[in-house]
């Protein structure tokens, strides 16, 4: 059973209209919607009550056809006013008054009906199928066809746009985590399940609580690559959520996912070692809560000579292959202090002598130096240092500075 | 009748149908992980420590290791209790950094342990490096022997090399090999750093002893 929605320019309405009836709707452009209620006869109940339904839910005066089959329906609608319900069997004699020129046919074959006084849909239908394929072709076929009640079409659904949410109003308060999380565990594995139907994955989620008497709650989770376990998911709001919990008990549960096509890698058995994504993100958010973020990640190193520059960035494990192996003779390191550690030095014939600072202290046996660096003089921070690479009498190696905008010492690191 | 029968003779007539359980299994050879020094290999699955004292160079045999793991390529990671990691130093010893997640304790031993604990338990890593040369040698000492269990527990049968750095020995049983560092001489000429050389004793079953030579890293 096929349903059809007929008024000029209201075709976003009717389309809404048509939408709280059945999921199945197809526009027809420029003035009406095709809506399948084919199975919703126990939902909706009889024709009459589906046109009378239908009616009411335009609010403006349209003109309905329910019939079975959908152009039927279409022609029924764009040519009686008001409801029109066509028994099934009954498409013929329903449409025989209506005239010709509703049928999508060419300017030729209108042309031909004309000339051969055909006025209405009855007519047409009446005329020999022999004698129309053999002046009209294929063309005037199908209309005949069309002109005898016959149906061809197959409803083309409207899309759904892809919103991947869920909410849930809480009967009573939810004021402690281990109930939010089982809730939450049931929306996602609903949202991951979804995903997955349409084969997509998700990069973001959003969460946002509503909360008793206290400004609504909300939480971001950015992954760094596409994934749908919902497992991950639950883990990683649980860690943030623990970390930052809301500041009253919870009476309504959005969550929304941001749908991506999912990252598709090959895997091969010479592939190199690097940790899984799922796993590797719900162990660097254990990371984050267990120091900052700020903490953890791989360190960049910035365009300067200033000593010590870099950045964090957020550690992505995407392995770079061919690299060169290192050099073959081991390099000495240098072990930093943050912040330099400040020191007393002795100068004596412009070299260091002896060293004094918290931890640091005897004399000084060689030394190397003094290395001058500077820089960032146009800026706010610049810096001016004079260093030394020194040797104790314990056989430790360190490298000192001399800050010559102040004429402060530092120890800087101990080579190890 | 004479019942009794040597037990090689009762092995021998088990053995044909219970071959596996009667003989004693040995645990295959772990593989090995290049650092870079042809005398030195951490081996994977296991949890191996560097120790000695302060310019002994255990820092740098560390980042001699992450150069050849990182440029294999494999993830690493370098859990730094006292936050003393130097980047451009360890690019210059050839790490390639992009491949090291780095995570700064900023001198919470405790929460360098957990740290390492997560990232074993997380796999994938070819090398998850604790440093705990910086920290107080009274912390450090102070770690249970249950936490370094757990820590061999958790990195054993997995791909991993877990490396431990630090200024005397703490983990002792738990450690299938011991790397001790111990200075030998500095060399300062005129202007320059020339380099440190030190002697490294492994253990703790086979002990072999290496001289190695570390230099600074100039650029040309």
């Amino acid at each position: 059973m096929f349903a059809c929605l007929h008024a000029s320019g209201n075709l976003a309405l009717l389309v809404e209209c048509a939408r709280r009836f059945s999921p199945l709707v197809e526009e027809i452009p420029p003035d009406a919607v095709l809506l399948d209620l084919r199975g919703s006869a126990s939902l909706l109940g009889t024709p009459q009550m589906i046109a009378e339904a239908l009616h009411q839910q335009a609010g403006v005066p349209v003109d309905a056809a329910i019939a079975g089959n959908a152009d039927a329906a279409i022609f029924t609608a764009r040519g009686f006013r008001g409801t029109t319900i066509i028994a099934a069997g009954g498409e013929a004699k329903a449409l025989a008054p209506l005239p010709v020129n509703l049928l999508p046919g060419s300017p030729e074959i209108a042309g031909a009906l004309s000339s051969w006084g055909i006025r209405t849909f009855g007519q047409f239908a009446a005329l020999p199928p022999a004698g129309v394929a053999a002046r009209l072709g294929p063309e005037g076929t199908t209309l005949q066809r069309l002109a005898r009640g016959e149906g061809l079409r197959h409803l083309q659904p409207l899309e759904d746009p892809l919103r991947f949410e869920e909410e849930m109003e809480l009967d009573h308060p939810v004021e402690l985590l281990e109930p939010l999380l089982f809730l939450l565990a049931r929306l996602l594995r609903e949202l991951c399940a979804r995903l997955s139907a349409r084969a997509l994955a998700t990069d973001q989620i959003r969460l946002a609580l509503r909360l008793e008497n206290s400004p609504p709650y909300r939480l971001t989770l950015r992954l760094p690559i596409p994934m749908c376990a919902a497992a991950t998911f639950l883990k990683l709001l649980h860690l943030d959520l623990e970390a930052r919990p809301p500041a009253a008990p919870i009476i309504k549960i959005h969550l929304s996912f941001h749908p991506v096509k999912p990252q598709i890698q090959q895997h091969g058995l010479f592939l190199p070692l690097s940790p899984e994504p799922a796993k590797l993100e719900v162990t660097l958010s254990r990371l984050y809560h267990l120091l900052s973020p700020e903490q953890v990640g791989t360190p960049e190193l910035l365009d300067t000579h200033r000593p010590d520059a870099f950045r964090m960035n957020r550690f992505t494990p995407v392995l770079t292959r061919n690299l060169t192996p290192p050099a073959a003779q081991p390099t000495l390191i240098l072990r930093r202090l943050r912040p330099p550690l400040y020191a007393h030095i002795t100068v004596r014939a412009g070299k260091p002598a002896h060293i004094d600072a918290p931890s640091l202290r005897g004399d000084v046996t060689a030394c190397a130096g003094p290395w001058r660096t500077s820089g960032d003089w146009w800026r706010q921070e610049p810096w001016d240092h004079a260093e030394w690479d020194l040797s104790l009498g314990d056989g430790t190696l360190h490298r000192i500075y001399e800050d010559l905008r102040t004429s402060r010492w530092f120890v800087a690191g101990s080579y190890d | 009748m004479a019942t009794t029968v040597t037990l090689s003779e009762l092995e021998n007539n088990l053995s044909r149908r219970f071959d596996v359980s009667l003989r004693l299994r040995q645990a295959p050879a772990p593989e090995l992980m290049a650092t870079g020094i042809p005398a030195i290999s951490f081996p994977r699955g296991t949890l191996t420590e560097i120790f000695g004292v302060g310019g002994s160079g255990k820092t740098s045999l560390l980042m001699g290791a992450l150069a050849h793991a990182t440029r294999r390529p494999e993830c690493c990671a370098l859990v730094d209790a006292s936050d003393s990691f130097d980047p451009a130093g360890a690019r210059n010893a050839g790490v390639y950094l992009p491949h090291l997640l780095w995570v700064r304790c900023g001198g919470k031993v405790e929460a360098a342990l957990k740290a390492a604990d997560l990232l074993v338990h997380a796999g994938g890593f070819g090398m998850v490096a604790l440093d705990l040369a910086g920290a107080p040698s009274r912390q450090a000492r102070r770690i249970s022997l249950a936490s370094w269990f757990r820590l061999r527990h958790a990195v054993k049968d997995t791909p991993a090399a877990l490396v431990v750095v630090e200024s005397e020995l703490n983990a002792h049983s738990c450690s299938t090999l011991q790397i001790e560092h111990q200075p030998v001489r500095s060399e300062i000429r005129g202007k320059l750093l020339r380099g440190i050389a030190i002697k490294a004793t492994t253990g703790p079953r086979q002990r072999a002893v290496s001289e190695l030579s570390f230099r600074p890293f100039y650029h040309p």
